[in-house]
């Protein structure tokens, strides 16, 4: 990688009720970049996401912008990630609005009726990228899975953060939501983020992302470019598939097509 | 600065609404009695004057209990608002944890003790320890997901504890008024309050207040689930302590004086929901003030219901409180047969 790295993770462990579900993961990643994680179920990439951003008591040592995140206040912490986890959960009918206004909260608008103007544009910014300005009123809960999804991710990108953590934004999402949703990530990485999207869908990190981090068994197996990360060799390996492969307008197909 | 007008003042004017309406239930408190008074009365009474009689009986009888049904309400109102905002779940109150009845039998076992009169700090302070121990196991026995059913079970079994733990003190005790005092400390009432006894609650009931109001905000990130919410910068173990230690300073407070009081931190916030939204953190002084309302309604109407003995206030609170949860089981029962909320 050309740019200096802004996430650096050195020899990165986390034990969870006494099992040991990452161990020895070091990372340099730049901000620019869209990151695909990926592994079979288990293989500890919510945890790394996790350790990344500090949800998780983890051991080694976590850079973040030159500083390291265990010195970093949790507010500071806050801003330097938007961490989108699964599930999308929003426990109380808000509107929308409100909902996409919580990543503000680290800016310190921890009201939704009386944000700055900054504060205001950065929602508004974040509600027009996802597509969900038309619901901006109604509850969250009378919305569809997709449209819950998108505002989950509005609300990630109002943090405006250097790093954005999304853990499986495509999950259960038809299609079109699901390039939707990447396209969205890739646009936020090419304005100068660094985002790094656990995906189950190598489809899909083969054709958004500069860099595949692939890990099994809570160690990184491979990393590097799509082409190197997601060989034949690794398809097989870790994730006991063989692949279809093409080219399509310019970019690598993977379709994994039978098990091995 | 961009103001809505929607939800935030919309919760100012129902503020605005509730206060009016506490103000007015608090004449209505002072003028309710043996002796009625006409809210004139009760008007000049309080500014000293009118006749020495109608002063003495609004300033030295019916004002300590009508302050104390306001504080009181107020914290309970809040307590649950603060407990249904901390768990993202609208069946959590004080009472429903077993909070009240700890409570009581901190209070009761340091009577029944010697340790201390009926009108001594130690009541307090006793209730406190009682109430955060309640509601601080209560957390722990149901874990980080803070599932409806364990929280429900977990509270019923802490309840009926303390409820029969106060019962057993009192009966072992060689105090002849024994069940009567089990009936105030189960069944709360606000009767022959005094200023000592505004003293002894009043300073655990507004530190207790300060604390939930001070994470107001925390609440709102909370909606988002505890791990979005700490993504969010929000200390959740933190939260989660001053919490329990907010609520117990104020339920523990007013038990000291009231027993055991019933229900209107549950149904509370549920009152001004359809009014104001969901915003847990917008929910929390509306909640207060309706639960000073239904306290202070509650204490009048024991007062005004015809009967031969006393009706406890705390037996109505419940009568009320009761049949409403009944209805919130049944509005939630799609979660609680998932067992998560």
């Amino acid at each position: 990688m050309s740019t200096p790295a802004f996430l650096v993770a050195r020899d990165l462990g986390v034990i969870l009720s006494g099992r040991d579900v990452l161990h020895g993961v070091s990372l340099q990643l730049a901000r620019g970049h869209l990151v695909a994680l990926v592994g079979p179920n288990g293989a500890g990439k919510t945890t790394l996401l996790r350790a990344l951003a500090g949800l998780v008591e983890s051991r080694g040592e976590v850079r973040v912008g030159g500083d390291a995140l265990a010195a970093l206040p949790l507010r500071e912490r806050a801003k330097r990630f938007g961490y989108l986890p699964q599930g999308h959960l929003v426990h109380w009918p808000l509107p929308v609005r409100d909902v996409v206004a919580l990543g503000r909260f680290p800016h310190g608008a921890t009201d939704p009726a009386r944000l700055s103007p900054r504060d205001d544009e950065a929602v508004a910014r974040a509600m027009q990228i996802t597509d969900v300005v038309q619901f901006a009123e109604r509850s969250v809960t009378e919305l569809s899975g997709g449209e819950r999804s998108r505002v989950a991710l509005a609300r990630v990108l109002a943090v405006e953060a250097p790093v954005v953590l999304a853990d499986e934004p495509t999950a259960s999402l038809d299609p079109r939501y699901q390039l939707d949703v990447m396209q969205t990530l890739r646009r936020a990485a090419d304005a100068g983020a660094l985002v790094i999207v656990v995906t189950h869908d190598l489809g899909l990190a083969a054709r958004f992302a500069d860099t595949v981090l692939v890990m099994a068994g809570g160690k990184l197996a491979a990393q590097g470019t799509p082409h190197q990360a997601l060989s034949d060799d690794i398809l097989r390996q870790v994730f006991r598939v063989s692949a279809y492969r093409a080219d399509y307008q310019d970019s690598g197909v993977i379709l994994p097509w039978a098990g091995v | 600065m961009t103001v809505r007008s929607n939800p935030a003042s919309r919760a100012g004017a129902v503020t605005a609404a509730l206060l009016v309406g506490v103000g007015l239930l608090m004449i209505g408190s002072l003028g309710v009695g043996p002796v009625k008074l006409s809210p004139l009365t009760v008007m000049d009474a309080l500014i000293g004057r009118g006749g020495d009689v109608p002063q003495i009986i609004v300033q030295q009888i019916r004002l300590p209990r009508a302050i104390l049904a306001l504080a009181i309400g107020a914290i309970l109102g809040l307590s649950g608002a603060a407990l249904q905002g901390l768990l993202r779940n609208p069946l959590a109150s004080p009472s429903l944890f077993g909070a009240p009845q700890s409570a009581a039998f901190g209070a009761v076992l340091i009577i029944a003790l010697g340790w201390a009169d009926v009108r001594s700090y130690a009541l307090p302070v006793a209730g406190i320890t009682m109430a955060f121990v309640s509601v601080f196991v209560l957390l722990s026995v149901a874990g980080r997901s803070a599932s409806l059913l364990l929280l429900i079970l977990a509270g019923l079994a802490i309840s009926s504890l303390a409820g029969a733990a106060t019962a057993l003190v009192m009966n072992l005790s060689s105090n002849p008024f024994a069940s009567l005092e089990i009936a105030f400390w189960l069944l709360g009432s606000l009767e022959d309050r005094s200023f000592r006894h505004v003293a002894l609650a009043l300073p655990f009931i507004v530190v207790g207040a300060a604390l939930l109001l001070s994470q107001r905000a925390a609440f709102r990130a909370l909606s988002l689930g505890e791990e979005t919410a700490q993504s969010l910068g929000v200390d959740v173990a933190r939260l989660r302590l001053i919490v329990i230690v907010g609520v117990a300073l104020g339920v523990g407070g007013a038990v000291s004086v009231s027993g055991t009081i019933g229900f209107i931190g549950l149904v509370a916030p549920h009152l001004v929901r359809p009014l104001i939204g969901h915003d847990p953190a917008r929910l929390l002084i509306p909640s207060a003030l309706a639960g000073s309302a239904l306290l202070l309604a509650a204490d009048i109407a024991v007062r005004i219901i015809p009967s031969t003995t006393d009706i406890k206030v705390g037996v109505l609170t419940s009568i009320i409180g009761v049949p409403f949860f009944l209805y919130l089981i049944v509005r939630q029962r799609r979660a609680l047969g998932g067992g998560v909320a």
